[in-house]
C-alpha cells in the first residue's frame, strides 16, 4: 500500500518536517528530525529507483485526479537517479552538519537553518519527481527561496551580498522559465510533460514555441550556472555556510541539469536539438566554460572559490555531453552528473573540515596543514584525483564516456578540450595540495589537530564512493544508459 | 601454491610491506627489517614464478570489470615476466643499498620513503602483469603518483619545482595523449586486451596508424622520448636509491615496456611492418639517442649525466620496438634487463661517491679512484656494459638491436647505433679513467676518504657481477625475449 505512494512521500515528508524543525526548541532536536527525514528519504529514493528499474516508469496521480487535468508525478530511471543523488547527499551532509553548522551559524538560528534546509531539500526533490511543468516552477521557487536564506546565513558579511546576487539571478531565471512555460502553454494548452511531448511535434515550427523554448533554456541555464551565466555561483559557494556549499554543489546544479535534459529530450521531440542551434550552443558554452572556469580556478586564492570555479568547469563537461545530442553524449552527461556530486561533495566537506579547525580556507591560511590533518588531506588528494580523472576513480569513468562520445562524432576539438581540462585540474588541485603539504606550517597551524570524526566519516564515505564507482561502474553506467533510453535519446 | 595465489602474492606483498613499514615507523631497525624481508620474499617468489612460467604454466586473474567490456585483469606473458624479474631482483639489492645510503646520508622522512618505494614496486608489477591497456594505464598512473613523494623527498624548493615538472610531464602526456590513444583504440577495435598479433589489423585504416602510434609514443612519457624527456633529469633531485631503481629501472622501463606491449600486442609487428607505421617516427628515437648523448657530454653533474645517458638508452628500446622485426624486438626486450643492471650499478656508484665525499661534480672526482677503488671499479664495469663491450651483458642487447636494423635494411640506423656507442665511450669512460689516473685538483692524494659503508658496497658488487654473469649466461632473459616476440 505504502509503496504506491513513495513518489509522493519523498516530497511530502520533508515539506511537513520543515515547519516542525523550525518550532523545535533545541538545535539538536531539529538536527535529529532532519537526520531522520533525510535518511528516510534516502531509503525511499533507493526503493523508488529499484522499482523503476525493475518495473518500468511510475505514474502517480496526485489526489486521484487523472492527468492531464491533475498533477502527475512521473518517475523514470533519470529522475529516480537524480532523486537518489539528492537524498543520498542530504543524508550524508546532515551528520556532517551537526558540528559544522554549530560552528558557523548562531545558536538561535539553528532550528531555522534546518527548517530552510528541509524546505530546500523538499523543493529539489519536488522538481525531480513531478511530471508537470508548472509544478516544476513551484518547487523551483521553494528550493530557490530557501537556498537564498541558507546562503545568507554565512559567517562573513559578503554572504549577504552573494545571497542577494543569487536572488536577483535566480529570480530572473525563474521568471524566464515561467514566461517560457506560458508561451508553450498558449500553443499547446497543456502543462503535463507527457502530454506536451505528444502535442509539441505539431507546433515545433512556430516561432512562439521556439521563443518559449529559448526562455526555458536560458532560465534554467541561470540556475545551472552554465557558462557565461555562472557569475552568481562562485560568490554563493564561497560565502555560504560549508554545509550548504556541500549540499548545493552536489545537488542543486544537478537538479537544474535534470530539468534541462527532461525538456530537451522528453518534452521536445527527438531531433529538435539538432534541428535548432541548441546542440551547438551547448557545445560552445561547454567548451568555453571548461577552459575559462578552469583557468580562473588556477588563480583563486580561496580554496572554496577555487572549487566553485571548478564546478563551473565541470558543468561545462556536462553541457558538452548534451551538445553532442547523442545517446553516448547524454549517457556521459548523466554519469558525470552522478560522479561530480561524489567528488565535489567530498572536496567541499574536506575543506569544511579545515574551516572547522582554523576558521578560514585561503591558500596562505592552510599552509602546512597536510601533516597536521592527514585524513582530511588524504580526502582532498583522492577526491582531487577523481576530479582530474585518474583511472581507478569515478572521475575517470566520466572522462572515458565523454571522450568516447566526442570520438563518435569525430569532434576532435572537444576531445582536446576535455583532456586539456583535466590537465588544468591537475594544476589547480596541485596548487591546493602543494599549499597543504609543502609550505612550512605557521606557528598557529602547528597546533591544529585532525578534524573530529563526525566531519571525517561523511567525507570518507564520499571518498570511498569515488573509488568504488571508479572500480565498479556497473551501477552508474547501467542506470545512466537506462535513463538516456528513458529520455528517448535515439542511439546512433 | 596455485598460480593465482602466486600472482596475487607478488602483486600484494609489496603493499603489505608498505603497511608493515608504516606500522613499524617508530622502530627504524624493525622497519628496515620489514623492507628486507618483503623484498627478499618478493625476489624469491618472482624467480619461482619465472620458473613455473617457463615450464608452461599460465598465470591469469581477473579482478573486476569497472566498465562493460573493460576489465582489471592480469595475465603474465613473457615480456611482463622479464620486466617483473628485473624489478623483483633489483628491489632487494636496492633495499640493501638504500638502508646504508639513507642512514649514512641522514635523510629525513625515511618511513615515507620506504612506504612509497614499496607501493611503487607494487605498481610496477601491476604494469608488468596487466592483461589489457586499461589495467596497464591504471597502474601506470599510480606509479607516477606513488613516486611523486620520492622525487620531492627533500621538501626543498628545488625538489618542489622538480616535482612539478615530473607530475606535469608525466600526467600531461598520459592524460593528454596516452589516454586518447587508448580511447581511439577502444573506439576503433572495441577491445583493449593485449592479444597476440595485435587487435588493430583490419580495423584501423593504415593511413591513421602512424598517427595513433605517435600518440602512444609521445603519450607514454615514461619512455622519455624527446621532447618529453625533461622529467627524468628533474627527477634526479630524489635520493640516489630512487634514481637507481625507479628512474633507471622501474619507472622508465615501465615506459618502454608499455611501448613494446603496444607494438607487439596492440598493433602487431606484422601490421607495423606491412604498412610502414613507424617509418617516420623511428627517427625521433634515433634523434633522441644522439641528442641526449651529446647533452650528457656537457653535464658536469654526475647524476645529470647518467640521467641523459638513460634517456639515450631508453630510445634504443623505443627504436628496437619501432623496427618491429624479430631481432629488433628481441634486442629491445633484452635491453630492458641489460641496461637495468648496468645503469643501476652506475647510480649505486654515484650514490656511494656522494655519501662519502659529498661530491656531485665529475670535475671534482679526479684521483678519487685510488681512495675508492671498489666504487670506481663498479662504475667501470657498468660503463663497459652500457657501451656494449664483450664480456659484459650489454653486448647482447646491442648485438640484437644491430641485427634488427640489418634485417630491415636500415643501415643508417645501424650507423647511428654505432656512433652512439662511441659517444657512450666519450661521456662515460673518462669518469673512471680520470678517477684512477689523474691527480686530485690540489695535487695531494686523498688520505681521509674510505670506501662507502658495507651494505652499499655489497649491493654494488652484486649488480656489477650480474653485468658480467649476464654475458656468459644471458639465457633466462634471452628465452623470455624470444618467447615474447614469438608469442606467448
Amino acid at each position: 500500500m505504502i509503496e504506491n505512494h513513495i513518489s509522493l512521500l519523498l516530497v511530502v515528508i520533508p515539506l511537513i518536517a520543515a515547519p516542525i524543525a523550525a518550532i523545535l526548541p533545541w538545535g539538536r532536536a531539529s538536527w535529529m528530525l532532519t537526520l531522520v527525514v533525510t535518511s528516510a528519504c534516502f531509503v525511499l529514493a533507493g526503493l523508488q529507483l529499484w522499482a523503476v528499474v525493475h518495473n518500468g516508469a511510475i505514474s502517480y496521480e496526485l489526489g486521484g485526479w487523472a492527468p492531464p487535468w491533475g498533477i502527475e508525478y512521473r518517475i523514470d530511471a533519470l529522475n529516480a537517479l537524480v532523486a537518489l543523488i539528492v537524498s543520498a547527499i542530504a543524508a550524508i551532509t546532515v551528520p556532517y552538519a551537526l558540528l559544522s553548522a554549530e560552528k558557523e551559524i548562531p545558536k538561535q538560528q539553528i532550528p531555522l537553518f534546518y527548517s530552510a534546509f528541509l524546505l530546500c531539500f523538499a523543493g529539489l526533490l519536488g522538481i525531480t519527481q513531478t511530471g508537470d511543468i508548472f509544478n516544476v516552477f513551484v518547487f523551483l521557487e521553494i528550493s530557490s527561496l530557501s537556498s537564498y536564506a541558507l546562503i545568507s546565513l554565512g559567517q562573513r558579511r559578503q554572504a549577504l551580498t552573494s545571497a542577494y546576487q543569487y536572488l536577483i539571478m535566480g529570480t530572473l531565471g525563474a521568471t524566464f522559465f515561467l514566461i517560457g512555460v506560458g508561451l508553450i502553454y498558449a500553443q499547446t494548452g497543456t502543462l503535463n510533460m507527457m502530454d506536451l511531448a505528444q502535442r509539441l511535434p505539431e507546433v515545433t515550427s512556430l516561432k512562439t514555441v521556439h521563443t518559449g523554448f529559448a526562455f526555458i533554456m536560458i532560465g534554467f541555464a541561470l540556475k545551472l550556472a552554465l557558462f557565461p551565466l555562472h557569475l552568481w555561483l562562485p560568490n554563493a559557494y564561497t560565502y555560504a555556510p560549508t554545509v550548504i556549499t556541500v549540499f548545493l554543489a552536489a545537488t542543486a546544479t544537478k537538479v537544474a541539469l535534470y530539468v534541462m535534459l527532461r525538456i530537451l529530450f522528453t518534452v521536445f521531440p527527438d531531433g529538435f536539438v539538432s534541428v535548432t542551434p541548441t546542440g551547438d550552443l551547448f557545445l560552445l558554452s561547454g567548451i568555453a566554460g571548461v577552459l575559462t572556469a578552469s583557468v580562473y580556478a588556477i588563480y583563486q586564492m580561496n580554496v572554496k572559490r577555487l572549487l566553485a570555479y571548478s564546478s563551473v568547469a565541470q558543468i561545462g563537461y556536462m553541457a558538452m555531453g548534451i551538445g553532442f545530442a547523442s545517446f553516448k553524449g547524454v549517457t556521459a552527461t548523466i554519469i558525470h552528473l552522478f560522479n561530480h556530486a561524489l567528488m565535489k561533495g567530498a572536496l567541499f566537506m574536506a575543506v569544511g573540515a579545515i574551516i572547522y579547525r582554523i576558521g578560514a580556507c585561503r591558500m596562505d591560511n592552510i599552509e602546512g596543514l597536510g601533516r597536521q590533518m592527514p585524513w582530511t588531506f588524504g580526502a582532498i588528494v583522492i577526491a582531487g584525483l577523481s576530479l582530474i580523472g585518474v583511472p581507478g576513480t569515478a572521475g575517470f569513468i566520466s572522462k572515458w564516456y565523454l571522450v568516447l562520445a566526442a570520438l563518435e562524432q569525430q569532434a576532435w576539438l572537444s576531445v582536446g578540450v576535455i583532456l586539456f581540462g583535466s590537465l588544468l585540474a591537475v594544476v589547480y588541485m596541485g596548487k591546493v595540495i602543494e599549499a597543504l603539504y609543502f609550505k612550512p606550517a605557521s606557528e598557529a597551524n602547528l597546533s591544529v589537530k585532525e578534524a573530529p570524526i563526525l566531519l571525517l566519516a561523511p567525507t570518507w564515505v564520499l571518498v570511498f564512493a569515488n573509488i568504488y564507482f571508479g572500480l565498479n561502474a556497473e551501477f552508474t553506467v547501467g542506470i545512466a544508459e537506462h535513463a538516456a533510453r528513458a529520455l528517448g535519446v535515439a542511439a546512433k | 601454491m596455485s598460480t593465482t595465489t602466486l600472482l596475487l602474492l607478488v602483486l600484494l606483498l609489496p603493499l603489505l610491506g608498505a603497511v608493515g613499514i608504516i606500522a613499524a615507523r617508530r622502530f627504524p631497525n624493525i622497519r628496515e627489517g620489514v623492507t628486507l624481508v618483503t623484498a627478499s620474499l618478493v625476489a624469491v617468489l618472482v624467480v619461482i614464478m619465472a620458473n613455473r612460467f617457463m615450464s608452461g604454466e599460465v598465470f591469469a586473474l581477473t579482478v573486476g570489470e569497472p566498465l562493460p567490456g573493460i576489465t582489471i585483469a592480469f595475465k603474465v606473458e613473457a615480456l611482463g615476466m622479464l620486466f617483473a624479474l628485473v624489478a623483483g631482483l633489483l628491489w632487494i639489492v636496492t633495499s640493501i643499498y638504500a638502508i646504508g645510503y639513507m642512514r649514512e646520508h641522514k635523510e629525513k622522512n625515511q618511513t615515507r620513503f620506504y612506504t612509497a618505494f614499496a607501493v611503487a614496486i607494487s605498481c610496477t608489477f601491476g604494469v608488468a602483469f596487466s592483461a589489457n591497456l586499461f589495467t596497464l594505464f591504471l597502474f601506470y598512473e599510480l606509479l607516477t603518483l606513488s613516486t611523486y613523494p620520492l622525487v620531492t623527498h627533500t621538501d626543498t624548493p628545488a625538489a618542489k619545482k622538480a616535482g612539478r615538472v615530473y607530475l606535469g610531464i608525466l600526467l600531461g602526456t598520459s592524460i593528454g595523449l596516452f589516454l586518447l590513444a587508448i580511447l581511439v583504440t577502444w573506439s576503433v577495435s572495441g577491445s583493449v586486451t593485449f592479444t597476440q598479433g595485435g587487435i588493430l589489423a583490419g580495423k584501423l585504416d593504415p593511413a591513421w596508424a602512424g598517427l595513433l602510434y605517435a600518440l602512444f609514443l609521445f603519450g607514454i612519457g615514461k619512455a622519455a622520448v624527446m621532447p618529453f624527456h625533461r622529467w627524468l633529469p628533474a627527477a634526479m633531485v630524489a635520493p640516489t636509491p630512487v634514481s637507481a631503481l625507479l628512474h633507471a629501472v622501474a619507472v622508465v622501463k615501465a615506459g618502454v615496456f608499455t611501448l613494446l606491449k603496444v607494438t607487439i600486442y596492440i598493433f602487431g609487428s606484422d601490421f607495423i611492418l606491412a604498412n610502414d607505421v613507424t617509418g617516420g617516427l623511428i627517427w625521433v628515437a634515433a634523434a633522441t639517442i644522439l641528442l641526449s648523448s651529446l647533452i650528457a657530454m656537457s653535464k658536469d653533474n654526475l647524476k645529470a649525466r647518467l640521467a641523459y645517458s638513460t634517456i639515450s638508452q631508453l630510445s634504443y628500446i623505443a627504436l628496437g620496438a619501432m623496427l618491429a622485426s624479430k631481432s629488433g624486438l628481441i634486442g629491445a626486450s633484452m635491453h630492458i634487463a641489460m641496461h637495468a643492471f648496468a645503469k643501476i650499478s652506475l647510480f649505486f656508484a654515484a650514490g656511494a661517491i656522494l655519501v662519502v665525499t659529498h661530491k656531485k661534480l665529475i670535475s671534482e672526482m679526479d684521483g678519487l679512484g685510488r681512495a675508492m677503488p671498489v666504487t670506481f671499479g663498479v662504475f667501470l664495469i657498468g660503463t663497459m656494459s652500457i657501451i656494449g663491450l664483450p664480456l659484459f651483458g650489454g653486448m647482447w642487447s646491442k648485438f640484437y638491436l644491430g641485427l634488427g636494423t640489418v634485417e630491415t635494411g636500415q643501415l643508417l640506423l645501424l650507423g647511428i647505433l654505432m656512433l652512439s656507442s662511441l659517444l657512450n665511450v666519450a661521456y662515460l669512460l673518462p669518469i673512471p679513467i680520470r678517477a684512477f689516473f689523474s691527480k686530485p685538483a690540489d695535487g695531494k692524494p686523498y688520505t681521509k676518504i674510505n670506501e662507502a659503508p658495507k651494505t652499499i658496497l655489497l649491493a654494488m658488487v652484486i649488480t656489477s657481477s650480474l653485468c658480467i654473469i649476464l654475458f656468459f649466461y644471458p639465457d633466462p632473459f634471452y628465452q623470455l625475449a624470444t618467447l615474447a616476440v614469438g608469442g606467448r
